[in-house]
This record gives C-alpha cells, structure tokens and sequence, in this order.
C-alpha cells in the first residue's frame, strides 16, 4: 500500500521535475560546460546511483556541467576534499555536516537526498533480544563517533547500560556472537547478514527513525564561497542529481549495470544481489513517504534540530549553527 | 466403442492391457533400480566427504596445536621480546603449512608501556620477514582475527581473505587467546595467530572429480564460497547470495543446514552445470566450514537411463508386433464372420444360392460356417418342400371352392320361395363355417297342398359331412312322395343311411309337411333341435319333441310322427345348432334363451328380415370369433288359404 502510494508520489514528482526542466529550459547546447567535481563517502555502489546514473545519461550536462565523480573509498575523506577545495560538492550525513559548520566550516547543505536514516541495531532472536529492554547489559558493536549519536541516544531514552564493542566494517564478530547486538545500515551490513545465512525472522530489528531519532544521513554539501560564486552551478547539480536519481528508480536494470560496473572496474567484491537490495533501499530512503513535508533533496527544519539537539546534547558540538545559514533551498529558479 | 468392428475392439483391449503391465513392470523396475543406485551413491558420497574432511582436518588441527602450544606457554612465562621473536621466526620457518605469526598483545600488556605491540613473522620472497603490525592505521584490535576469539574468549578460525601481498592467495588465520594475571586478575593478554594458505585444502577439494561433471565445494561458516569450479563466487559471493540470485529457497535450506555443522544426502541442483544432482555434505570439525560433493543424477544413473532406453525400444517393438498378431487373428475371425453376415443378408432377400465360403478351421467360425451351410441347405430344401404343399394346398382350396359351390348349388337359393304361393312366405339360409359344411335344408311340394321341409345338420365337418349331406338330401328328395308321411320318410332315409355308413356319420334331421289349405303340419324330428313356433299373437312355444334318433345311427329305428296346426300368421322356425352354440370371445354361447329372445323382438317383420335380423344378431354376439359350425335357419310363415279346393283336386306339382 505504502509502495504503491509512494510510486504514484514517485511519478507525480518525475512529471514535476521534468515540468520544471522543460520550464527552466535547459541551457544552450553552445554553452560552455561549467567544470565541476563530486566526491561520494564511498565506493561507487549503488549508494550512489542516482549521480552515477545523471553522469552516464548525460543529465549533468544538459544542465551545462562537466562532472568529474571523484571515486571515493577509504582512502578519501570527502569532508577534507570539499574543505581543501579538491572537491566541488561532496556527499556527506547530515551529523558531518552540521559538526563540521559548527567547527567553523563554512559549508552549506543544498540538498537532504535521504529523507531517513538507515542506520539500525539488530540483535539475534535466539539471544533472548525482542525489545530495546532487553539489550540492557548486553554487548554491542558500535562504530566511530557519528555512528554512535543515534545508539547512544538510544540507550539513553530506555535506560540502557550497554557494554560497547567497536566494531569493525565486517559483520562477523556479530555472527560469531562476539557481540549481542551490532550496527548495520539497513541497505548494507543487514542485507550482508541476510547473506551469511541468517534469516530475517530470526533478527530484531531496532530502526532510529522509528524510534523518533531520525537522524537522516547523506546531504549535498558546498563550500559558502562555492555557491556565492555560481549558486547557478549548486542549483544544476542539484537538480541534476535528483533527475538521476529518479531515472535510477525507473531503470533499476540499467542503474544497476553501470554499478556493478563501476564496482568491477574498481576491483570491488560485490553481488548483483546485494546491490540491487542496496538500490531499492535507496529508493525507500530517499523519496519523501506519502503525506511528507519535504519535497526531494529538502531539509526539514525539525530534522535539522533533532540532530543538532543531539549533537550538542552529546557534547560534540557548542552551539547550533543556524538553519538558514547552514541550508539553502534550491529551487529551478537558482539554476538560471 | 460399442460400434466399433471386433478387430478394433481386441486390439484396444488387449494392447491397453499389455502396455499397463509393461509400464507397471517399468516403472517397478526403474524406480528399484535408481533406489539401488541413490542407496550406493549415498554410501559412497557420505564415505567420500568424510574422508576428504578427514584429510583437512588432520592438517587443520596439526597447525591449530602451533600457536595452542604457543599460548599455554606464553600462559605460563614471560618471554623477553627476542625470545618471542625467535619463537615466533622458528615457527614460521620450521612449519611448511604456517605463512605466518604474530603475537599481539592487549594495551600495555607487553612491557606496561606499549598501547600496541604485535610482532609478525611471515614468509615473503623466500625468507622469513619481521613487521609489527601495532600501526596507527591498521588498528588490529578491532580485526576479526583479533577481536573474535578475544571477545569469545576462545579460540577461532577466522573467515577466509585474500591476501592481497601474498600473491592473491586465499588464507585463514587461526587465532589463540593468552592470558596473564594483571594486578591479581587473569585477563587475556593477547592473541597468538597462524596464517595458513589455502591453496592445498582449494587443491584436494578442486581434485575431487565425480563422474564427468561432479564435482566438491567448500563454504566457509558465512557460507562463503572458499572453493568452487566457478571461479567469480570464490570469496566473492555466499551460497545464500546464490541462493538469492537465483531466487532458490531450497538452496538457502540447504545452504544453513551446511553452515550449521550439519551433514546430509540431498537433491541439489549445481551452480556450475544447472543439472541435477546429489549433493552430501559434512562439516570441517577444525573450522565449522563445509564441504559439499555433487553427483550428477543423470551421469550416476546413465547405466539405468541406457537399459530403460533399451527397454522401452524392446517394448515398442513387442508393442508393434503385438498388434500385428492380434489384427491378425481378429482379421481370421471377422474376415469369415463379415463374409457369413453378408451371405445371411443374402439369403434374407431369398438368395438361397448364395455360395458360403469354405472355412478350412475346425474351431467355432468353422462350426459357424458349417452349421450356415447345413441351414442353407434345409432351408432350401424348406422352401422347395413348402412350395410344393403351398401348390397342393391351392389346389385342393380351388377343389373345395368347387364342392362349396356344389353344395350351395344343391340347395334351393330364390328367397321368396314360391312367390305365386300367398298362403305362405318361406325363407332359408346356410352359413357353412368352412368351404363346404354339413348342413342341409330343402323344400319342395309333394302335391299342390303339401310342402315338405327339412332341415339337417350331419356330424363332424368338411368334405366327408357335405357328401353325406348331399347323400341326405337326395335320399329324402327321393323318398319323400306323395302321401307319404313324416316318418315313414325318416324310417326310409334312416333305413338306407345306416345300411352302408362305413364312416359312422350321422345327420339329426327335422322334416315336416305343411298342408297349405289348412296350416297344419306334420313333422318328424330325428335328434334336431326343437324348432320354433312363432305365433301371430306373440308368442313363442318349442315344437314338441317326437322321440326321434339321429338318422344313421340305429338301421331299424322306427320314427314317430306328431301334428301341429298354424293359424293364419303363426311361422315355424327351424334352426341348426350353429345357431344357438355360435360363440364369443369369452366363450358364451348364444344359446336358446338369446334367440328366443331376438325372435320375439323380430315378430311381426317379413320372414326374409326376420332370418336377416337373427344373422345379424349372431354376428354383433360373436364378435368377428371365427365361425366354429354351419349355421342354417329356415321360416315358413303361414298366411292361411282362401281356396281350399286346391287339395281336394289332388294337385300334385313339385316346384324344384
């Protein structure tokens, strides 16, 4: 039901877009193509299909940018390319975000591409764990400190004391029982657990956004003087990316060629499979559920607060930078 | 089916029957047959995978005792760090199998200064080579080989990697706990480790080689392909992202009971080949992984498959001569049945000439053909005998038309008799009930005043009674003379049929005289019924009985004559006994009392009709039942004279 309302959402939203487009008027094929550059947090996997799509169907460039998506990996923090300048825009979570403006930053947020957070707990059924009470003493595998605002306010609003494990980027310390409960991005370590032979029934499942701690993650960021300069450019790729991403969930096939793809060029181990998970999930992150505020890429102000709130709460930030200063709208006007 | 020729019946019967016990027989055969081969393929499969786990198991463990030996020592002892780090060169060197050792140690659990210290050993371009994996950037407290056994506080192996600077080779790393009591506390100090290659366990599966496409497989406890013919899944893909690629539920079943340490004997279909197989699995004791061996069905049961082939050729070509034979036989039973139903169709039309083909077998179509002959014959021989009686029949019908036409002619047929005679109306008929009848009426005047009358009735019927009729009738023709009365008549008649009666017949006989100047009549009945007086005045009154015997019955019978007078108007009728014992279907007679009555009701009328109306009601009585006796009547009605002269002048005159 939920599906099927969001599909229609989903088309309305293309026809919207594209009426938008053909409105704004795309720019003159004898224009010159604004150079540009994108670093993503990660590897090119489906994460990240909406901009991979947009560069392969030409999309950047009917809205006059030469796009370069730098690779990224672990190798490339995209929150210091985006500051040293090596990076134009860069895909960074909100959490990042907000901290880094807070630290002096002057970067901006011009689009919230995911609506949710995917960020989750999970537990094994056969450990006694059906409820958040049940976690309490328990051991849990959490990652670096922006992974752990939500779990830890969590833990905070049942009262939990939890015994924390770091936890790596593999999921086996949680399949050997080395830890009770572990972290895992709904559209990534979950669907790898799956994998491992675990079956959904057998796993609890503690989702943040449903727990009133939606923290959303991955936002388009650039620097101030970046959008002072050309807020033209920002609002073209902006649109652009949304225009790629809406292609991607129409052509999940193609998205999913040119990402697996890009994985093997990269020596990526992965499976059409798990990628495939990765990009439906997208999907039920990204577009806006039936009755939601925010229209594509927006940033409600109540998400912006909630994070912030927590952020500082955890004593990770000072102070709240301001909403207005920190996001702008963008809108097809911006583009001319 | 019903319609169906005996030939199609047969071989629809037969040939269903012999194809269900062949295929019953088939079926037994093969499903027994693969049973056989599944139970032996299962013994051997099971045999097979426990060996092969054996042989991994037995390296596996051998290494496992490496750094197990390693920990109860470094348990017990502190060792300086060249110590250790000979200890450590000795293993790498001294142990073929072992790539690699590292002791890494817990934060200032080497000398209470180091947060990170983990001296490794490894094999690298033909020597032993030394690096501290404590770095910053590789953070080996939270690597699976460090942090698994350290939180479960226990030995494990670890998921298979590559190691990408070791020549893409697939290792595993068997990692120890130590322990060291720290301010009165025992807690691990570290974790001691084995890197081992897999290329020899990726060897001995890879060499397992079942038929011509079998083949082994290792998946690690993640299910992790470790080996497989198909290379892109090693370390790439799991069984269950297989099992989702290719939408297999079953695969994902069997999948968990195989990581789950169980072993089995299944159904499986390979990845590699797409062909069916079955697959038994067991688990590695040492690392919980395992190994699966496929054997392919159709390779395994290639044997059976060829022998069922043979058979069921074998059975087509039985199936085929099968029904050769039986068209056959039913051709030689319904070729001489379709022949003989067309001679009888034949012979039905009346074509007795038809030939009946001659049938050489002695069994029942013989019989059949025999038996049809013999009727042909008889039937002829029938028909030609019926046509001669049906001809001799036709003649004597013709003959006995004559004699019926005889008869009647001996019988006076003009009614009104004696039209020019007012005293009296006289009106006779005779029904025989066959071509001729045996009995007789006449009458005749013996002089110009006297009529004589009589009606008879000769027992039996048929020829012989009509020519005794017509001997009656003329001996009273000519007995009968003037003067003569009644009886003398009789006693004469009587006299010369008794004389020469060889065929013992005899006639009842009423013979009477009318004096037509006076009505009076005299009359002698010989075993006749009484006949009627019909009088004017209405009623009806039996003429008296006078004694007499059916003539021809005794020689010297002396018969006796009685009187009665009809007045003007009065009639007398006289009747055979076809009259009153004529019959209906419900086998009632129509009896004295009946034609008393319908005389009565006729009274008044014209003789002539009054004969007609009793006819009738005979006939209304019988009701179309075939007439079983002549039936003859006779009235004479007297009108009365007005000359009575006519006697006195002694006329004599014979009308007939």
């Amino acid at each position: 039901m939920v599906n099927v309302k969001m599909r229609e959402k989903c088309k309305l939203i293309i026809a919207a877009t594209l009426f938008l487009i053909i409105i704004s008027g795309a720019p003159a094929e004898g224009d010159i193509l604004k150079k540009a550059s994108f670093i993503p947090q990660w590897v090119p996997q489906a994460q990240f299909a909406g901009y991979y799509m947009a560069l392969e169907k030409g999309i950047y460039k009917k809205h006059g940018i030469d796009l370069t998506i730098i690779t990224g990996g672990p190798d490339y923090s995209p929150s210091d390319l985006l500051t040293d300048r090596r990076a134009d825009f860069a895909s960074l979570w909100l959490s990042t975000g907000i901290q880094m403006r807070a630290g002096g930053e002057n970067i901006l947020n011009i689009a919230q591409i995911m609506q949710r957070s995917a960020l989750m707990l999970v537990a094994k059924k056969a450990n006694g764990i059906e409820k958040p009470q049940d976690m309490n003493g328990r051991k849990v595998g959490l990652w670096g400190p922006v992974f752990q605002l939500q779990p830890r306010a969590f833990f905070r609003r049942y009262d939990l004391t939890m015994q924390v494990i770091p936890q790596s980027f593999s999921v086996n310390l949680f399949l050997r029982g080395g830890v009770d409960v572990a972290s895992a991005m709904w559209y990534n370590e979950y669907h790898t657990i799956m994998n491992c032979g675990i079956n959904p029934d057998e796993l609890t499942t503690f989702f943040f956004h449903e727990h009133g701690l939606n923290f959303p993650e991955d936002g388009i960021y650039v620097l101030e003087e970046t959008y002072r300069k050309d807020p033209a450019l920002c609002a073209a790729f902006v649109l652009a990316s949304i225009e790629g991403w809406l292609y991607a969930f129409d052509h999940p096939d193609e998205a999913l060629a040119v990402t697996m793809r890009n994985l093997k060029k990269e020596h990526i181990p992965t499976t059409l499979v798990h990628q495939k998970w990765m990009l439906e999930r997208m999907k039920d992150l990204i577009l806006p559920e039936a009755g939601e505020d925010a229209g594509m890429g927006g940033l409600l102000i109540e998400d912006y607060s909630r994070v912030a709130r927590g952020l500082k709460s955890m004593g990770l930030i000072d102070s709240i930078p301001g909403f207005t200063s920190f996001y702008k709208v963008i809108s097809d006007k911006d583009e001319k | 089916m019903k319609n169906r020729g005996l030939a199609f019946k047969l071989v629809l019967l037969i040939l269903s029957s012999v194809t269900l016990i062949f295929l019953l027989i088939f079926g037994y055969s093969y499903t027994y047959s693969r049973k056989i081969i599944v139970e032996n393929v299962e013994k051997n499969a099971m045999n097979l995978a426990r060996a092969t786990v054996n042989q991994i198991d037995i390296v596996l463990s051998s290494i496992e005792k490496v750094p197990e030996n390693l920990a109860y020592v470094l348990d017990r002892s502190l060792c300086s760090g060249e110590e250790l780090n000979n200890l450590l060169k000795h293993i790498v060197q001294k142990n073929d199998e072992i790539y690699g050792s590292a002791v890494a140690f817990e934060p200032l659990a080497y000398d209470g200064k180091k947060g990170r210290y983990a001296p490794y050993f490894y094999k690298g371009g033909g020597e032993i080579k030394y690096s501290d994996l404590g770095t910053a950037s590789y953070q080996y407290f939270f690597q699976d080989w460090y942090q698994i056994p350290k939180e479960l506080n226990k030995p494990v192996w670890t998921e298979p990697y590559f190691d990408e600077g070791g020549g893409n080779i697939i290792m595993s790393t068997y990692s120890v706990p130590f322990y060291r009591t720290m301010a009165g506390k025992k807690g691990i100090a570290g974790i001691i480790t084995s890197d081992i290659s897999l290329s020899w366990l990726q060897e001995i599966v890879a060499s397992i080689k079942i038929a011509k496409t079998g083949y082994a497989f290792l998946i690690s406890q993640n299910g992790t392909f470790v080996t497989h013919p198909k290379k892109e899944l090693v370390m790439n893909e799991t069984i269950f992202s297989q099992a989702e690629t290719r939408g297999d539920e079953e695969l994902r079943r069997i999948g968990r009971k195989m990581i789950h340490g169980k072993s089995g004997f299944v159904p499986f279909r390979s990845i590699l080949t797409e062909k069916l197989c079955w697959m038994v699995y067991a688990p590695l004791s040492s690392t919980k992984w395992s190994l699966g061996v496929l054997f392919p069905q159709d390779e395994l049961m290639a044997d059976v498959i060829r022998l069922n082939k043979t058979l069921i050729i074998l059975g087509l070509l039985g199936f085929i001569f099968l029904l050769v034979v039986i068209v056959f036989i039913a051709r030689s039973i319904t070729r001489p049945l379709s022949v003989l139903a067309g001679a009888a169709e034949d012979i039905a039309k009346g074509n007795l000439d038809v030939s009946i083909p001659e049938i050489r077998t002695k069994d029942e179509v013989g019989q059949l053909a025999q038996s049809f002959n013999y009727m042909k014959t008889s039937l002829k021989q029938y028909i030609v005998d019926l046509t001669e009686t049906t001809a001799l029949k036709e003649r004597m019908e013709s003959e006995l038309q004559i004699a019926h036409d005889i008869q009647m002619g001996l019988l006076p047929k003009i009614f009104p008799a004696f039209p020019d005679m007012p005293e009296f109306d006289l009106y006779a008929t005779l029904e025989p009930a066959r071509e001729v009848g045996g009995d007789l009426f006449d009458f005749f005047f013996l002089d110009d005043d006297h009529l004589c009358f009589n009606v008879g009735d000769v027992s039996g019927k048929g020829v012989p009674a009509s020519l005794f009729m017509a001997i009656t009738k003329t001996l009273i023709k000519t007995r009968a003379t003037k003067d003569m009365p009644p009886e003398v008549v009789l006693n004469q008649v009587n006299q010369d049929l008794s004389e020469d009666n060889p065929s013992l017949l005899f006639v009842t006989l009423f013979l009477g005289t009318l004096n037509i100047k006076d009505g009076t009549i005299e009359y002698c009945n010989g075993g006749h019924n009484p006949p009627y007086i019909i009088r004017e005045s209405g009623e009806i009154e039996a003429v008296e009985m006078t004694g007499g015997l059916a003539l021809g019955v005794m020689e010297d019978f002396s018969f006796q004559s009685k009187r009665i007078v009809l007045n003007r108007g009065d009639a007398i009728f006289i009747y055979s006994d076809g009259v009153t014992e004529a019959m209906n279907s419900r086998h009632e007679l129509f009896s004295e009392a009946r034609l008393e009555g319908e005389l009565k009701k006729l009274r008044g009328l014209p003789v002539g009709d009054i004969l007609a109306g009793v006819t009738e009601k005979i006939r209304e009585f019988s009701q179309g039942e075939p007439q079983t006796d002549d039936i003859t009547m006779m009235i004479i009605q007297y009108n009365g004279s007005d000359d009575v002269t006519l006697n006195d002048l002694g006329m004599e005159d014979d009308i007939v």
